[in-house]
């Protein structure tokens, strides 16, 4: 376990128990997903039973339990999205990538998760690589897009 | 930023910043809102410092990055003052014409203006176009011109006026009644008086109070609060310190959805440029109040946008609703009396409390005040985001804002208010759009989201969408809406399967009218709008897919079936190459053929297909 990393983590909050999504937020963005080990430090720091963290890590999506690719894509199947074919972009990685949606690629460098809505409706439809929003994405343009993370 | 030590202190540098600018001053304005910034803002403005420059221009141009200039359909847009020059698509490699043409010469850029999708008129300037005529921006009104990063932008525009007057001139209960008397309704989905709402904490006699506002933006298809907090943080801020003032809360929350990096980045940098400058944090501007706020990062979870959800995942717990009364406003964060209100809530407050209650009660119907933002995206021409007095029709915000159907197809429904909300049918159309309206035709408000549909768009299909989102979004804490959306899940899946009896629509009303009676919140009770109001208004659709197996909108998949057209069908392999199951061949250069057998109908070929040979029947 990668005791100082963690610790960076938590001496950024007070130790209190409201403090455990925040915790698990850091830990997540960090890690790529949430450690067992890591979680058992947390649950005695902050005073929150184990039990307790796994229904919040199990609850919210942005959690993972195993480890997730270098590159997050998140294809948006928001109600504009769907309209315009998001499932269609969505195929098309899955199919290009070899991975389900909601799987990481076995070289760990793509993980491919659908979203409610990026807030980008206009530009329908909408996918998301790490923090770079892509507008039309029309199934011709996932192979472009795809190369410049490869 | 210097630190406002008293507000004399502000007015006075309020003064000299507004003398030190030129009106006439050059400005370029790139938009860099929800709908352009994936649409390569980042580009266009790098291309312009640069060409700036290289014309020795940078000195004298001034250049910002905003947030939503309205019509994202024209993105990326880039907005030239003082002439209010408006162009749209634009391009890294247009800004040395320009640069040339525009900023040196004066002239307009042709190609680059607006044109109307009709009659191909072109408009160069803002005032001349239709999408922008019939608005009347409130919460918007900034978002084009400031800088989102610059707290003076956002005082040269009068920016902390409405906290000046506040502090300075009124009492906590005068906040309040002005609040009140403008007749403010929540723009988060409910509409529920803000006054009351402020009051009823108010009264309370517990301390501490908190403030939240709620960022959590998890309407499908709306965009509203992520513009707002993107592109002018500091209204959401100072409508926040407001109400805290008026509440007598000393701690304030912005809890910001996970998928929003952008706004949570923005408003952080928004809340430290407060705390250097003396708007918030010990003594405001020598007031004596004390007010802070943090931010709160979603962390992915529809349910969380509900009040007490989103206050229990605050405190480290799933995000479960919890039975209303006790209200947050009565007992909220940890237990503490708690007002939570939406950005577009917070973000109208200052102007209210700058203005007056007399002029926004002004601005609406009977009993929806002032403006409402609305996203409208979907089937029309022009998309963006509409900032409209209540009480507008939905035939003005679709047909002169929106510039009309796309590709001049026929209008099928608008769908207002996300997953909680209905398909309004055409017959509505002329209906004024306000919170009682909308019910009255079976939908809602909501946050703002407002889906234009077009005939291909199938109502089944659609229902089954929102039923899915909330199926797989409801929390599972209380039976009616952890099963009957899987029970509705399962009969439209039926339906769209070609299974489907004409007893199942009886079952589904049936099914609606347990969840909507005995849910905890809201998610459950109101999932039945999108079902209801497709079947009440499309229910022959539902009647073509159970009865003739056909959906004429081309949307159902397993209703469907692909072929290859051999006469169009130039043999380049282009399907091929994308169909995941292998279920086209052929010789290259010749047509192609379907194997229906192991076509699992994903219509990739139909997209790859440059010459429209694929078919869909
Ligand atoms: C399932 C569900 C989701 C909600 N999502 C949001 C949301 O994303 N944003 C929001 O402001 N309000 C949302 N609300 C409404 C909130 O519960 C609450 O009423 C609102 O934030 C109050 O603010 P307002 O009075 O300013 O509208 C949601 C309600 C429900 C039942
Ligand atoms: S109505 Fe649905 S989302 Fe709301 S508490 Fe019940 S199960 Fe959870
Ligand atoms: S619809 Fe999909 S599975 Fe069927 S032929 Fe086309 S690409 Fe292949
Ligand atoms: S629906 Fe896809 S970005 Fe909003
Ligand atoms: S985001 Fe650029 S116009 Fe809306």
């Amino acid at each position: 376990m990668d005791l100082p990393r963690l610790e960076t983590i938590l001496s950024r909050y007070e130790g209190e128990p409201w403090d455990l999504i925040p915790v698990l937020q850091d830990i997540q963005d960090s890690y790529s997903y949430l450690p067992k080990d890591e979680l058992q430090v947390v649950s005695e720091r902050l005073n929150v039973p184990l039990t307790q963290i796994y229904s919040v890590a199990t609850f919210f999506k942005m959690f993972s339990l195993i480890p997730k690719g270098k590159h997050q894509i998140k294809v948006c199947t928001g109600t504009t999205c769907h309209l315009k074919g998001s499932h269609r972009v969505a195929e098309s990685l899955s199919h290009r990538l070899g991975v389900e949606v909601g799987y990481t690629t076995k070289d760990m460098q793509f993980s491919l998760d659908t979203v409610g809505c990026l807030g980008s409706c206009a530009q329908a439809p909408v996918m998301m690589v790490d923090d770079k929003y892509y507008g039309r994405t029309t199934v011709d343009k996932v192979p472009k897009i795809l190369k410049l993370y490869k | 930023m210097p630190r406002f030590e008293s507000i004399d202190h502000l007015r006075e540098y309020r003064r000299q910043l507004i003398a030190k600018r030129d009106p006439n001053q050059p400005q370029v304005l790139v938009c860099a809102g929800p709908g352009c910034l994936p649409m390569g803002s980042e580009d266009v403005a790098a291309a312009f410092r640069e060409e700036l420059e290289k014309n020795g221009l940078a000195a004298k141009v001034v250049l910002k990055e905003c947030g939503c200039h309205g019509l994202c359909a024209g993105a990326v847009r880039v907005l030239l003052r003082p002439q209010e020059i408006t162009y749209q698509h634009v391009k890294a490699e247009d800004v040395p014409e320009i640069v040339e043409k525009t900023l040196k010469d004066g002239q307009v850029v042709d190609r680059l203006v607006y044109e109307d999708p009709h009659t191909q008129e072109k408009a160069a300037h803002k005032k001349d176009i239709p999408f922008f005529k019939g608005q009347m921006p409130i919460v918007l009104r900034k978002l084009d011109v400031i800088d989102p990063t610059s707290l003076d932008d956002y005082l040269a525009l009068g920016g902390y006026r409405g906290l000046r007057k506040a502090l300075l001139e009124m009492k906590a209960d005068d906040i309040i009644d002005a609040i009140d008397k403008s007749g403010l309704r929540g723009r988060g989905g409910g509409g529920f008086p803000t006054g009351r709402k402020w009051r009823i904490c108010q009264e309370v006699e517990d301390e501490p109070k908190f403030i939240i506002c709620n960022g959590d933006e998890g309407d499908p298809g709306a965009f509203m609060d992520r513009a707002v907090m993107e592109g002018d943080p500091h209204a959401v801020i100072e409508g926040m310190i407001i109400g805290a003032f008026a509440i007598g809360a000393s701690k304030g929350y912005i809890y910001v959805r996970h998928e929003y990096p952008l706004a949570v980045s923005r408003l952080q940098m928004a809340i430290d440029q407060c705390r250097e400058s003396g708007f918030l944090g010990k003594n405001i501007l020598r007031s004596g109040f004390d007010f802070d706020i943090k931010i709160s990062r979603g962390a992915g979870a529809f349910v969380c946008g509900e009040e007490t959800s989103l206050i229990h995942s605050m405190e480290g717990f799933i995000g479960e609703p919890s039975p209303r009364p006790p209200y947050p406003a009565q007992s909220g964060l940890f237990g503490k009396p708690t007002v939570i209100n939406n950005v577009e809530t917070w973000a109208n407050v200052p102007e209210i409390i700058n203005l007056g209650a007399d002029w926004y009660a002004d601005i609406g119907t009977e009993k929806s005040k002032g403006t409402k933002v609305f996203s409208l995206v979907g089937a029309v021409n022009q998309t963006g985001l509409v900032e409209v007095p209540m009480g507008t029709t939905l035939r003005q915000i679709v047909y002169d804002l929106g510039g009309g159907i796309r590709q001049d197809r026929e209008f099928k429904a608008v769908q207002t208010g996300g997953p909680s909300g209905g398909c309004i049918p055409p017959q509505f159309l002329d209906l004024p759009v306000d919170y009682d309206s909308l019910q009255s035709v079976g939908s809602i408000m909501g946050s703002g989201g407002m889906i234009v549909m077009d005939t291909s768009s199938c109502m089944v299909d659609v229902a089954r969408y929102f039923i899915n989102f909330l199926y797989q979004e409801s929390c599972g804490k209380c039976t009616p809406c952890r099963e009957g959306l899987k029970q509705i899940l399962f009969i439209l899946d039926e339906i769209i399967h070609g299974r489907g009896q004409e007893e199942h629509l009886g079952l589904m009303e049936e099914l609606c009218a347990v969840m909507s009676a005995a849910s905890i919140c809201g998610l459950g009770k109101s999932a039945v709008n999108p079902i209801r109001s497709t079947m009440k208004y499309f229910r022959e659709e539902y009647l073509s897919h159970i009865r003739d197996k056909k959906c004429h909108a081309l949307v159902c998949r397993p209703l469907l079936k692909y072929t290859v057209d051999p006469e169009t069908c130039t043999g380049c392999l282009a399907c091929v190459r994308e169909c995941p199951v292998g279920a086209i061949s052929g010789k290259k250069k010749m047509a192609q053929e379907i194997d229906q057998e192991l076509c699992i109908k994903c219509g990739l070929c139909y997209e790859a297909c440059q010459f429209e040979a694929i078919k869909i029947e």
